[in-house]
Parts: C-alpha cells; structure tokens; sequence
C-alpha cells in the first residue's frame, strides 16, 4: 500500500429492494481490491421489502470502526427521493452529495430500475481515489446475471463528473 | 474455499464460518436467530464438515457436545436469548469438559435491532464458569475462533466466542490463513466425567476450578489481552466493537483492549492502570469489566447509568469520555411491515374480527401485534405462546383466549407446551401459522420443511400428527385467504369445550415468489371506507387527499383486498 491513506467515508441508503446494500458491497469490493483496508456497515429494517436501509462503507489505510462519527460522511448516496431528508446531516460541509445526480439517473436507467445503483455507482466512482479497473472486477464478480448492462449503466454514471475530489 | 493468505472480505459471521473450518471443525449445529443466523448457513457451504439446523438452541447444544464426546472439534452458535435455551447443558458441561474442542458462539444484540431484549451474554461466562472470547472484528472473529478451539482442548472446556451485531453483520477485508486438518481423538467411556451424578459432579466442580485458576493465567499472557502505550494521559480498558469506536475517537491514546475478558486479567489491568493518568472503561450494556475493576479496587470511570440501554457508537464513545448522559434515540424511519401477500395478514384481520385475546409468540407473526391489525397481545420467547394460552384461558373471565404460533416456532419449543396443555386438560384454540419455512430471520428449512441445512431432503415433519398425539382433539388445516371459511371454522372450534388445533397453511411469500395480477382500485367505486388499510399491507397507500391506491411494483395480487371491499371498488389490474 506505501503511503499512508485517510480513511474515506460512504453512506448508501434508500429502501430496500432497491439494491442499497449491493451498491454498498461493490464499493467497498472496489476499495478492496485497490488494497485499501475496508469496513462496511449495514442496517436491515425488519421489513424484507420497503422498509429503510443504510450502509457505510469505509476505508483507508487502516480503519477501525466499522460506523463513522455522525457528520463525518465525505459522500452520501441517496436511491430514493423519500429518503433524502433522513440522513443528509451525515455528510460533511465540504462533502460530496449526489443526490443531485438521482433524477437523472431515474431518467438515464428509465423503467429498468434494477440499475439505479450501478449507475450511481459510476457517478460515485468518479469522485473516488478507487482505479476503474478495480471498479469493473468488482462489478464483475457481483453481478453474475446482466453484467454487461451493469457495467454499461455503470460508465454511464461514471461520465457524469462534475465537482471535486473527496 | 480459500487458499493460505487470500483476501477475503466477510461479515464477522462468515467470519467465524470460515475460521471454524480453518480450525479443522467437523460437526456445526444451531437453531436460527437474527443476528447469528449466517454463521451456521456459511458452515452449511462447507461439504467437508457436518452442518445442521436443530430443532432448539439446546439440542443444538447437546448434538454439537455430542461430537465433541466423540473427539471432533464442534461449534453451536445461537443468538442470546438462544443460549438462555441452551444454559441447562452449558452449566454442566463446563463441570465434565470436552473431548474434542466445543465452542459456543453467542451473538448479542445491544441496541435490539431484531430481538426481545438486550442481555449481556458476558454475565454467563462467569456464572457457567467458562472462558469468554470477544472479537472486535471480523478479521479477530476468524483468528480468535481457532484459538478459542485450542483452549476448549488445552484446558478441557467448552469456551464462549461473543459477537455483537455490529460484528455478525460487519464486513471487513482481511487475509486468511492456511487451514489444518480436522482433529481427532477417540469417543471415550468415562462416566467419572461424563455421567453428572451428585457423586461425580462434586469432585468435577473441585476440577472445573483448578481449570479456571489456569484459564486466569493464560489470560495474564495470552496475546489475545493487547496493551497498547501511546499518550499516557488518557487510558482506555475495552472490549468488543467499543474498542474500536475508542480507537476511532481516541486514536493516540493508550489502549488495553480485551479479547479474553473472562476470567479477568487482573494483574494486566492493574499494570496498564499505573501507566495511564486518567483510566476509562468503554463497553456496551452491562458494567461488566468495570465493576471487576472495582472489585479489584482499580480506580476508573464508567458511563453513566443511561448508557447500560443500546448500542454504543464512536459518537456514544465521546459522549461518555466527556460525561454526558445517552441523549434520547431519534426512533425508527420506517417501521417494519408484513410483506405484500403475507398469510399472517388474512389470519390476523379474521383474529381481530373475531375479537379474541391472542397470546403470540416469536417470529414474522409478532408484527400482527402493531397497529392497524393490533391483533396479537402478548410475545415473550420461544414456545410461550401455548403455555401462556393455557394459564390465561383457564383463568380469563369470559374472554376467548387462542394462542398463535409459527412452524418452525411451534417445531423449537411449543411442542412441549401443546403436550402439556393437552395433558392438564386446557380447552380452546391453538393457531399454528404454517408458512412452510423459518420466515424471520430469511427463510431457513426446518423439520417441517423435509429439507436440511446442506439442501439434503430428508424425513418431513407432519404437524397434523404431531398435534393429534400431542393430545388435540381436533386438528383443521385451512388456507388463511379464505377468510371466510377460516372465521366459521375458528367460530365452529372456539364454541366446542375440547382442545383444537388450526393449522393455516400458506407459503411465506419470501419463498413462494408467484404474483397475481395487481389489484387496482376503482376511484368512482371507493367510498374511501378505509377497509382495506386496516389490512396494513404496504403495497396500499393512503394519499394525502385520502385517496387510496395501490403500489402496482409491491402488490402480489394475493387478491385479499378484494376480499374484504364491500363496495367492490378493487380488480385485478387489467380487469378480471
């Protein structure tokens, strides 16, 4: 690893169904497989379906809690509309908020819902200090099934930067 | 599988699965419970080993001992409440000891996130008088497993490994070590230590104590116990996730943190305490390490009473440093629903119609007791459900009592409750809500389901005939969506003076995935009666304009909303 990486914070929420937790575990495959050290956190509503669910990815050189400090999220990825206000205390003044780019994203995946996530993940990609090859491979050994449409919504997203770097 | 020093990155449950294995286990067995519930399913991918769901955490126990007796290395791993199932074997078994190493995962639930209490399993490991383990991360729930297997055999014991939920269900990148072939030794007869008579057990209690004098000195020296001297003004005693929230906080300060904390290492303590001005104790729920420091008159401070309920967090970390009370909860987003197509549903609106008192009991079905259904009025523990049906109805005052319970629910422990009932003579209804699965904690087979754990079919339970030689005099099977047939059939039993069984049969929806056409309702035809919301299904939304709809991506189409419009405002979607 060499140089010594701040540790790097990442909410994902929204409900569930919407495939939250699986852009949770991308990420933090991702950060792993560009040797970074990662933690990911999750909270499961008892609800199978509809109900609330968050996950907090971190990771850096070495990270020790698995949860943040509350306010300390350099980017939140809200999936759904309804739950924006919920948690957007987490993120940083100087964070990365991309709840901006959820509506078009609705409008990029159309009815295929199934690729809301991928296609903000590639959005989220963007804004993070993770390799796009590393990126792709941990697409590739998540989505078994439609893994060419994943990586294509993905690099959908993934051109859309606008912003700085976290 | 996985190879020496691959990469991983797993849930402190998967975790303990794979460290299990890496420490050659050969026989795992446990009954379901949120959040412990992954551990045996990862052991269940494993073909080289023995993985089974039982019956209860206690049988579990007594399989996972049994091969133990027989030389193999065992794991059983429950929830806390699960252990609580499972203390009668545990007490004594800490008195015979082991053959081949026995670990008992238990995994609590600070903060309740899918449980009915919040107990310190760590209070056991003293009372049963055997060693605790507590991780504070995936990465250690895999090393500090295989080590707690070499205790169990060194020390002749079974050794407690306790998880939180923000362990179980954590994921962390680590590197795997190599695995080692499973132990064996051979199945011995000896009733000196296995048979606990009175005569027996008294010079086993002398043994066990001996065991624990030596269990204290591994503890002094164990690398499992890590003292860490950094700035020497602030000192932090911990164990557990909290080590790492202090870590998070507090990264400069000095550090003892605990992966052994019973029995206790006193003099490590009292030796990180004279190095550090200020001396913290950070743990979740009880005061646990902290009154032994006390106890050993080791100066340090705690959190306030307030801090005993929940979770901890590194923002709860500073908040007790800095002295401050827990600041009340925000409370829950959302709260949690049956499923769109749930056969609890159609169960509990005929319940409430009928107007009974429901004893309830553990499981999906619990949720029948929140408004608007409201239809379930007590939940204790597994198996309460029949015995609390039978206390109340004998002495309730003309209130009809009826007891529900789950299949698998009814498989754990309210067997035993039907059997007593039966034979003390209660009258009334029993209802098992059948889903054909274990639904709460994600959909695990039981005896009912004639599937085990490794996906092997094997002899299926039938509840019909278990309740009939249980001593039911009657016992119906009955589909919960026909409403009506199901309220004459409860009306037909509750008036009859003999002990009835209704059995509602009707796939979890989790597991049966088929749809029906989506309802849609008929906006001229409504007259907004709100009939259907009392239904609580989360596929029909009130909006703000009180206009009901439905969620078409959420409906099932099990077409129960239909059933009770008397305006017949609600169609398939695309007509009938």
């Amino acid at each position: 690893m060499g140089t010594e990486r701040k540790t790097v914070n990442v909410l994902f929420y929204g409900i569930g169904g919407q495939g939250v937790l699986t852009a949770a575990e991308v990420c933090a495959l991702a950060a792993m497989l560009d040797g970074y050290h990662v933690k990911k956190s999750e909270v499961k509503g008892m609800a199978q379906r509809g109900g609330s669910v968050e996950s907090y990815v971190r990771f850096g050189s070495r990270v020790y809690s698995p949860l943040p400090l509350p306010g300390e999220s350099d980017v939140i990825v809200c999936l759904h509309e309804e739950e924006y206000a919920r948690m957007k205390d987490q993120l940083k003044p100087q964070g990365v908020d991309l709840f901006p780019y959820l509506a078009e994203a609705a409008e990029a995946v159309g009815d295929k819902k199934l690729f809301l996530n991928t296609y903000m993940l590639g959005v989220l990609s963007s804004f993070l200090d993770i390799k796009e090859s590393s990126w792709l491979e941990a697409l590739a050994r998540k989505f078994k099934k439609e893994r060419e449409q994943n990586r294509m919504f993905f690099l959908k997203g993934r051109a859309k930067r606008t912003g700085h770097d976290i | 599988m996985p190879n020496e020093q691959e990469e991983v990155f797993l849930s402190g449950n998967e975790a303990v699965a794979w460290g299990a294995w890496a420490a050659g286990i050969s026989f795992a067995s446990a009954y379901p419970g949120t959040p412990s519930t992954e551990i045996l399913e990862t052991l269940g991918t494993f073909k080289d080993l023995e993985a089974q769901w039982a019956v209860n955490e206690k049988v579990a126990y007594e399989a996972a001992f049994g091969a133990s007796l027989a030389g193999r290395r065992a794991l059983t791993a429950c929830k806390h409440v699960g252990l609580n199932v499972a203390m009668d074997p545990l007490m004594t078994t800490a008195y015979s000891g082991v053959n081949g190493g026995l670990v008992v995962v238990v995994a609590d639930d600070p903060g309740m996130h899918s449980s009915q209490n919040e107990q310190d399993t760590r209070r056991v490991a003293p009372y049963a008088k055997v060693p605790l383990l507590e991780p504070s991360s995936p990465s250690e729930a895999y090393s500090f497993i295989q080590q707690a297997f070499d205790i169990s055999e060194e020390f002749d014991v079974p050794v407690m490994l306790r998880l939180t939920t923000r362990i179980s269900h954590t994921k962390e990148s680590f590197r795997t070590s190599s695995n080692r072939e499973p132990a064996r030794r051979e199945l011995r007869k000896d009733p000196r230590k296995y048979v606990m008579i009175p005569a027996h057990a008294r010079p086993r209690h002398t043994d066990l104590e001996k065991r624990l004098s030596a269990l204290r000195a591994l503890s002094e020296r164990t690398s499992l116990n890590r003292m860490e001297l950094n700035d020497r003004k602030i000192g932090f005693i911990t164990s557990g996730v909290s080590a790492l929230y202090a870590k998070e906080v507090y990264p400069d300060a000095s550090f003892l943190t605990l992966g052994m904390t019973f029995p206790f290492p006193v003099d490590l303590a009292r030796a990180f305490a004279r190095e550090v001005e200020t001396l913290y104790v950070i743990e979740e729920l009880e005061p646990f390490l902290e009154e032994k420091l006390r106890q050993e008159s080791i100066s340090v401070t705690g959190k306030k009473p307030s801090w005993v309920c929940g979770e901890l967090s590194p923002a709860a970390v500073r908040d007790i440093v800095e002295g401050r009370d827990r600041p009340p909860s925000a409370g829950r987003a959302r709260r949690p629903l049956l499923c769109p197509g749930c056969p609890h549903r159609p169960a509990f609106y005929s319940l409430k119609k009928s107007g009974v008192y429901v004893t309830g009991d553990i499981g999906c079905y619990t949720l029948g007791a929140l408004e608007p259904l409201a239809a379930l009025h007590t939940q204790t523990c597994m198996g309460a459900s029949i015995p609390f049906f039978e206390g109340a109805g004998k002495m309730q005052d003309g209130q009809k009592v009826v007891a529900v319970i789950g299949d698998s629910t009814f498989i754990h422990t309210g067997v035993s409750g039907l059997i007593s009932a039966a034979y003390n003579g209660a009258k009334g209804v029993v209802i098992i809500m059948d889903n054909s699965i274990t639904a709460m904690t994600g959909g695990q087979q039981n005896p009912a389901t004639g599937v085990t754990l490794q996906g092997k079919e094997t002899k299926r339970l039938s509840l019909e005939k278990l309740c009939a030689a249980a001593g039911a005099d009657q016992v119906d099977v009955i589909d919960p969506f026909d409403i009506d047939g199901f309220r004459r059939l409860l009306e037909l039993r509750l008036g009859q003076d003999s002990l009835s069984v209704i059995i509602t049969r009707s796939p979890c929806k989790m597991i049966d995935r088929s749809r029906g056409p989506a309802a849609a309702i008929d906006p001229e035809k409504c007259r907004k009666c709100r009939q259907c919301l009392l239904l609580d299904c989360p596929a029909i939304i009130e909006g703000d304009d009180g206009g009901i709809s439905v969620n078409s991506s959420l409906c099932v189409g099990c077409g129960l909303c239909r059933k009770v419009c008397k305006f017949g405002a609600i169609s398939p979607a695309g007509g009938e």
